[in-house]
């Protein structure tokens, strides 16, 4: 298992109350994503485990892409990676941030 | 409330809770927050699962306090390991203490190969814990209609609810398709042939021979509905029941035992024409079954 830690500046504050959300499921090219509320509101902490090794260009790239254009300040993000391609990854994180965005159902 | 009619099928563990408990009630035990995972799968350097494959907490299913648990079919193929079968251990554990009904959403293929020993132990913990609560008068309803269906430990355990409530979709066995065939020869069960499986393992069979109570639709609200009615039955379990299925089963062998397919089986309940009955449309088929289905004695 190879753990990916990034600790990143994330400029627009996550929004809503929830204080954690999760998404996904750890299947073949699946990945899932816990989403919780973090410590500065100015940074976006994410830690990857992966049986995928050596890919760590390419999850900081994406992980780049998704503070980016997200709201994902203040966020701490757990994933679980069942092998997932960085569309489906993309996908989740913002997901995820949605999620942790909503009214508790 | 949407009135899209959401598929038992595809929904995934927590959906299934959502579809089938009051808005808002669930307060989830030991959530993902908590990472309480696998210790095992990581020496195989597989990922492990925040929840380890189950969901369970306490919740209201129309007002009925109930404990409910999911297992997850996609990963791992909702395999019991160690922490899985702890978490449901548990909630039968505090079923009996709390006096409290169970559901639970099976979606399973059985031990999880890479933590047998514990998945075993688990399965028959989980098996006493239900005795154990039910002996108590607390229902247990199983519902099966998931994509890993519910083999292996997961197929005893199902025996020992109170109530199987089960769609077509939904196969309940111990000994899975590829295995009987690995062991026993393609001429004995042919794994790849999905019409065989389906009406040896499948939702209407088991519906047909009492190894299953209700029959509903592949529809999260009719598994709703079905687990409203279970959750209102009588809960008894004595002696004199389990002597009863004992019975039952043993006439059922002796009835059936000879036959070689599902069809030969529905044709000796009585049913004119067995060959309609898999592509018979849910309502149909339960008006059918209610006529010529074996109905077990609640024991299983």
């Amino acid at each position: 298992m190879e753990i990916l830690h990034f600790d990143i500046a994330a400029p627009v504050p996550a929004g809503g109350t929830r204080k954690m959300a999760l998404v996904g499921v750890v299947a073949s090219g699946n990945l899932e994503v816990l989403v919780e509320r973090g410590d500065a509101a100015d940074r976006c902490a994410i830690e990857i485990s992966t049986a995928a090794h050596g890919f760590r260009d390419l999850w900081d790239a994406v992980v780049a892409d998704f503070v980016g254009r997200r709201a994902a300040g203040g966020l701490r993000i757990a994933i679980n990676d069942g092998g997932a391609r960085p569309d489906t990854v993309s996908l989740r994180l913002a997901q995820g941030v949605r999620m942790i965005e909503e009214p508790e159902a | 409330m949407s009135n899209i009619r959401q598929s038992w099928y595809e929904a995934s563990a927590r959906e299934r809770i959502a579809a089938l408990v009051d808005p808002r009630s669930f307060a989830e035990f030991v959530g993902p927050e908590c990472r309480e995972t696998s210790p095992h799968l990581g020496i195989f350097d597989l990922p492990a699962q925040f929840d380890d494959g189950i969901v369970v907490g306490a919740a209201t299913v129309d007002g009925t306090p109930v404990l409910i648990a999911a297992q997850e079919g996609r990963f791992m193929g909702g395999a019991f390991g160690e922490v899985h079968g702890a978490k449901l251990t548990g909630l039968l554990r505090a079923a009996k203490a709390l006096g409290r009904d169970v559901v639970i959403a099976f979606d399973t293929g059985g031990v999880r190969l890479q933590e047998a020993n514990a998945g075993e132990i688990a399965i028959a913990e989980i098996m006493r814990a239900i005795a154990e609560v039910r002996l108590d008068g607390v229902r247990v309803v199983g519902l099966i209609g998931g994509r890993a269906g519910c083999y292996g430990g997961g197929g005893l355990i199902a025996g020992c609810c109170s109530t199987l409530i089960v769609s077509e979709q939904g196969r309940i066995s111990v000994t899975g398709p590829e295995v009987i065939e690995t062991n026993k020869g393609v001429e004995e069960f042919d794994s790849r042939d999905r019409a065989l499986v389906w009406r040896t393992m499948g939702g209407k069979h088991r519906t047909l021979i009492g190894g299953a109570d209700m029959f509903v639709d592949d529809d999260a609200a009719a598994f709703r509905i079905a687990a409203t009615a279970a959750l209102a039955r009588p809960a008894k379990l004595d002696a004199a029941t389990l002597a009863a299925e004992q019975a039952r089963l043993e006439r059922r062998i002796a009835r059936f035992g000879d036959l070689g397919d599902a069809t030969d089986i529905w044709h000796a309940l009585g049913v004119d024409d067995p060959k309609a009955i898999p592509d018979m449309p849910a309502d149909t088929f339960a008006t059918l079954a209610a006529q010529y289905r074996e109905s077990a004695d609640d024991a299983r």
